[in-house]
């Protein structure tokens, strides 16, 4: 396999975002998701998110929660298809894809959150 | 015992046809239950992506504004948000189970020789994440900023 070079570098990438993924969207899926819509907990209101989203801390920890777990899920897409669906002639098709989209995700988060006034 | 016999060693490997691989269907998966369990564990990244888009849109929500925050908070409250949000935590969960019991065989911590039983190696993930989640919970939901 050609590829057999970068593997190590994208399964890292995969590895790191499967961290972030598996410490923190827990607890934001389940504040943002359910707490808050479903009325569980009152939700903090706009101006607090704005102002903890305007702390330069806070800007890097959403651009890793981000992009790592979206580079996490191109990885493992793209085996899923290679190994679940057997799609193996697209290899290229589908490497641009997923990488591609992990890496459109990365760039979109960098723009807003480089723009939260 | 020696006979003087001098052994030629060939120059080239002899021929063999290509070992027999039977095809494997796309269905494979269904076959079993190991199977399955495997391919949704895989899935649940599929989910985790839908998480960080929904975060993305939550951002520029932020960065609209108040009214467009509201949109966004109202949008959430809808039943096939909310349906996509409870799958969603159920898959991402999956994923952080299966992610730490799987720590141990990933990380083969061995001291003196002798290998570190899985639970220890498992524990202290399940530990940082209880910490982790109550620390983001106490950033995000603290009255006075």
């Amino acid at each position: 396999m050609e590829r057999q070079s970068n593997e190590a570098f994208f399964w890292t990438l995969f590895s790191a975002g499967a961290v972030v993924a598996a410490l923190l969207i827990p607890v934001h899926l389940f504040l943002f998701g359910l707490a808050f819509p479903l009325g569980w907990i009152q939700p903090p209101a706009y101006e607090r998110l704005l102002a903890l989203a305007r702390l330069p801390l806070t800007r890097i920890y959403l651009f890793v929660l981000c992009s790592l777990p979206l580079f996490h899920w191109a990885h493992r897409f793209r085996y899923i298809l290679y190994d679940g669906l057997q799609v193996k002639h697209l290899n290229e098709v589908i490497f641009t894809l997923c990488y591609g989209g992990a890496v459109l995700g990365t760039v979109l988060a960098g723009y807003l959150l480089w723009n939260i006034a | 015992m020696s006979q003087g016999t001098i052994k030629t060693t060939t120059g080239y490997t002899e021929f063999h046809p290509r070992w027999y691989r039977a095809p494997v269907s796309v269905y494979w998966w269904l076959g079993q239950w190991q199977y399955l369990k495997f391919i949704l564990r895989e899935l649940s990244s599929v989910f985790v992506a839908i998480f960080v888009v929904i975060t993305l849109f939550q951002l520029r929500a932020l960065l609209s504004g108040p009214a467009a925050y509201t949109r966004f908070e109202h949008w959430l409250q809808t039943p096939a948000a909310i349906v996509l949000n409870l799958i969603s935590f159920f898959f991402v969960l999956f994923h952080t189970i299966t992610w730490f019991n799987l720590a141990p065989s990933a990380m083969a911590i061995r001291v003196r020789g002798k290998r570190v039983p899985d639970l220890l190696v498992a524990a202290p993930n399940y530990a940082l994440w209880l910490v982790v989640s109550v620390v983001v919970a106490w950033f995000i939901l603290r009255r006075p900023f």
